[in-house]
């Protein structure tokens, strides 16, 4: 094979795994890489901060199923990644990152814009590499595509020095390659499934708990044969929502903290709980010794380090979601659980997911009003806090891969670049952000990399003036000292601000609706219930990206709550 | 309890930080780790001594699992296996006690592997019990210095 530089073969491993979009920003220490991609067919999105481009690779890939692929240089390039990738770990998306070195001669020297990124990101990767030698440049490429697509998803970090992208290798791009200490299991045990089916069998109050993983594995159509053939009801976690239609009326919507008080219930009551690709988060199990007291726990997960890890299990079984649910399917023999739906329909139709629905503008109203005018159809991104749960709550989910959100890490700030980058992947799809007035501030700057690339996404902002989430947990839990959650206080407000909003200063700090224009998007204010649906069909019929800044009651909470730590028995609010 | 695992990994650049990272990251205390090259020039084998139960154990055995480099893990504890830790003590042995230390050697099978005018510098190799007891008699004399290798085991060919 004719020699050609690194930088080369890392667009050559671009074509040959089939990346269309690529996310960055260039520096001194991946120019020569830049160079190359200029001249190749790759889209590439220039984000305005490395961040960004770490979120919309992973926005990117939980849209569309594929690798995401971001690039920044050595340094502080690397350094900004870092929340993007610990991000992707912690939900599993495959995601590559690409990173510049200072050339391997100076490595170690506190070079310019030099960081020890193999170390920093070794804890926040599935796998990571410092690359020493051009000739491994093909290779580690091959393996870091292979180790993040497949098993249990993750992100993998190539850290390559400046000499090595302009040193010749003639080392051709594997086609196949195989590593001997990585061999998922994806074949899940038979006589361990057997049992899964006798324990369905046998069970009258069954539950189905879907995570993150049945979209992963693209289990959906499995989960959802599992379920309506069983007649067993189905709740999933913040990251399985879309696994199963909500609109079935065997769906109990999401479990947990802030999970629908029948979803609790009925793990509470389960004599059989049937987890797929979840990890049992402690936002799901609230306090662990209450949980679940009553049922046998079945765990089917890739990763067999997430059975047994918080929950003791009775029947484990490692191995991809499809794979082993129709294996499960062949040998499926239903239960009675008439009186168990019943029962779970009666607290469906006695603790419904509510909000007071008075003329104030109440962001539980906003999200319903998106769903019904997208017909739930649309690309959902969230970022963290009240408008992460609101969102899981009260828009209707019905295909995996439309609910793009933090949950393990929960990073404020991912909502707007996830978005750009499933807008990058899916051009034909709506994209809808739901944001609160703090979280979109820690991205607000890749509104220019949505408006310059014609990336049309809908920023749809609760906007309450406070972080709202903390202010909830202060307003319940600290005495309602909302110690600096305020985000329009001011050193002109009373020292003693009892927050009755009567001696607020008239402002908004930004404007958001400025800001967007700023930017060169179209910005909208709504502060009357009333002037809600009209705007959101105004957003969605508009052709560029769009902020609505929808300025909502102050002081609304998320409900129900199970407190931190508490059983889910034991739920705060909910009802109308 | 204390395990004695065998890990069996690539003899990469960076592989010690990993394992080792992954250990702290979790929250896992090792007692002693010890790590070299095999038979396989490409392969290093790491012994580590880990105090916790039955589930700790189970967990770090996964995580260990999960990393990319790591080939085989086996936990030596469950099987038949042979253990040595290789110690070298300087302990003070003036004219005076010089015989009594020697004689005290002797019975550990230490060597000397130095000697000064006041002091000598014994390597005693065994299990962590014989070891230890080599290290409590010597305590008297005066341990000026002491260094330790930690534990290395291999498993018991079948019989």
């Amino acid at each position: 094979m004719k020699p050609r530089s690194g930088a080369k073969v890392i667009i050559e491993s671009f074509v040959q795994e089939a990346v269309d979009a690529v996310f960055g920003i260039p520096g001194g220490a991946v120019i020569d890489i830049f160079d190359e991609l200029n001249k190749s067919p790759v889209n590439f999105y220039l984000t305005r901060h490395e961040q960004g481009a770490a979120h919309a690779a992973d926005g990117y890939a939980r849209a569309t199923g594929k690798v995401g692929v971001c690039i920044a240089t050595s340094g502080p390039g690397a350094t900004n990644l870092v929340t993007g990738l610990a991000t992707a770990n912690m939900d599993s998306v495959p995601v590559v990152a690409l990173t510049g070195q200072v050339p391997t001669s100076m490595i170690g020297n506190d070079a310019f814009q030099e960081a020890y990124t193999s170390g920093i990101t070794r804890s926040i990767t599935k796998h990571n590499y410092l690359v020493k030698d051009v000739n491994d440049l093909p290779r580690i490429l091959k393996e870091a595509f292979l180790i993040a697509a497949t098993g249990r998803p993750g992100p993998v970090a190539i850290d390559i020095p400046k000499d090595v992208q302009q040193a010749l290798t003639s080392v051709p791009y594997p086609k196949e390659i195989e590593i001997r200490g990585y061999k998922p299991t994806v074949k899940g045990h038979l006589r361990q499934i057997r049992q899964v089916a006798d324990a369905i069998k046998k069970a009258k109050k069954p539950v189905i708990l879907a995570g993150g993983g049945v979209i992963a594995s693209g289990a959906h159509k499995e989960l959802h044969e599992l379920a309506t053939r069983a007649r067993i009801p189905v709740t999933t976690t913040l990251m399985g929502l879309g696994t199963f239609p909500e609109t079935d009326p065997l769906a109990l919507k999401m479990l947990g903290m802030h999970g629908t008080a029948y979803a609790n219930y009925a793990m509470v009551e389960a004599d059989l709980i049937i987890s797929v690709g979840a990890r049992f988060d402690d936002r799901i199990t609230g306090k662990l010794s209450e949980f679940a007291v009553n049922a046998d726990i079945v765990h089917i997960d890739i990763d067999p380090t997430s059975i047994g890890k918080s929950v003791p299990v009775d029947i484990p079984v490692v191995g991809d979601a499809r794979a082993v649910l129709r294996e499960l399917l062949k040998i499926l023999e239903p239960p009675r659980t008439a009186a168990w739906l019943k029962k779970i329909a009666k607290w469906k139709k006695e603790q419904p997911l509510a909000y007071k629905d008075d003329d104030a503008l109440r962001p539980q109203y906003v999200i319903e009003q998106v769903c019904a005018l997208t017909k739930g159809d649309a690309v959902i991104t969230t970022e963290v806090g009240q408008n992460q749960m609101w969102a899981a709550q009260f828009y209707t989910y019905t295909k995996p891969r439309t609910f793009l959100s933090s949950g393990g890490l929960g990073t404020m700030g991912y909502g707007l670049p996830a978005a750009i980058g499933a807008q990058a992947g899916l051009p034909g799809a709506t994209v809808v952000d739901i944001a609160g007035d703090g979280s979109i501030q820690m991205n607000i700057q890749e509104l220019a990399t949505a408006c310059l690339n014609d990336l049309p996404v809908k920023v749809m902002i609760l906007n309450n003036g406070y972080l709202g989430m903390v202010r909830q947990w202060q307003e319940l839990f600290y005495a309602e000292n909302y110690s600096f959650t305020c985000l329009r206080r001011g050193k002109d407000c009373p020292e003693d601000c009892d927050h009755s909003f009567e001696n607020c200063p008239k402002r908004a700090i930004p404007d958001f609706v400025k800001l967007a224009e700023a930017y060169g998007a179209v910005g909208i204010r709504v502060t009357k219930k009333k002037d809600v649906v009209p705007a959101i069909k105004k957003a969605l019929a508009t052709k560029k990206p769009v902020i609505v800044d929808f300025i909502v009651e102050r002081e609304e909470n998320v409900y129900p709550m199970v407190p931190s730590g508490g059983s889910l028995k034991h739920m705060m609010g909910g009802m109308a | 309890m204390k395990h004695t695992i065998s890990v069996l990994v690539e003899n990469h650049f960076g592989v010690l930080a990993r394992v080792s990272s992954m250990f702290s990251a979790r929250g896992y205390n090792i007692d002693s780790l010890c790590v070299g090259e095999t038979e396989d020039p490409a392969v290093s084998r790491m012994t580590v001594v880990v105090p916790g139960d039955d589930r700790v154990l189970e967990q770090i055995e996964k995580q260990l699992n999960k990393l990319i480099e790591v080939i085989e893990i086996v936990d030596l504890t469950q099987e038949d296996y042979v253990e040595r830790e290789l110690v070298m003590v300087k302990v003070s042995a003036t004219n005076s006690v010089r015989t009594e230390v020697l004689e005290v050697a002797n019975i550990f099978r230490a060597k000397v592997v130095d000697l000064a005018k006041d002091a000598i510098v014994v390597e005693v190799t065994g299990t962590e019990g014989k070891v230890q007891a080599f290290i409590d008699m010597m305590r008297p004399f005066g341990i000026r210095e002491l260094v330790r290798t930690g534990r290395i085991a291999i498993a018991r060919s079948p019989k």
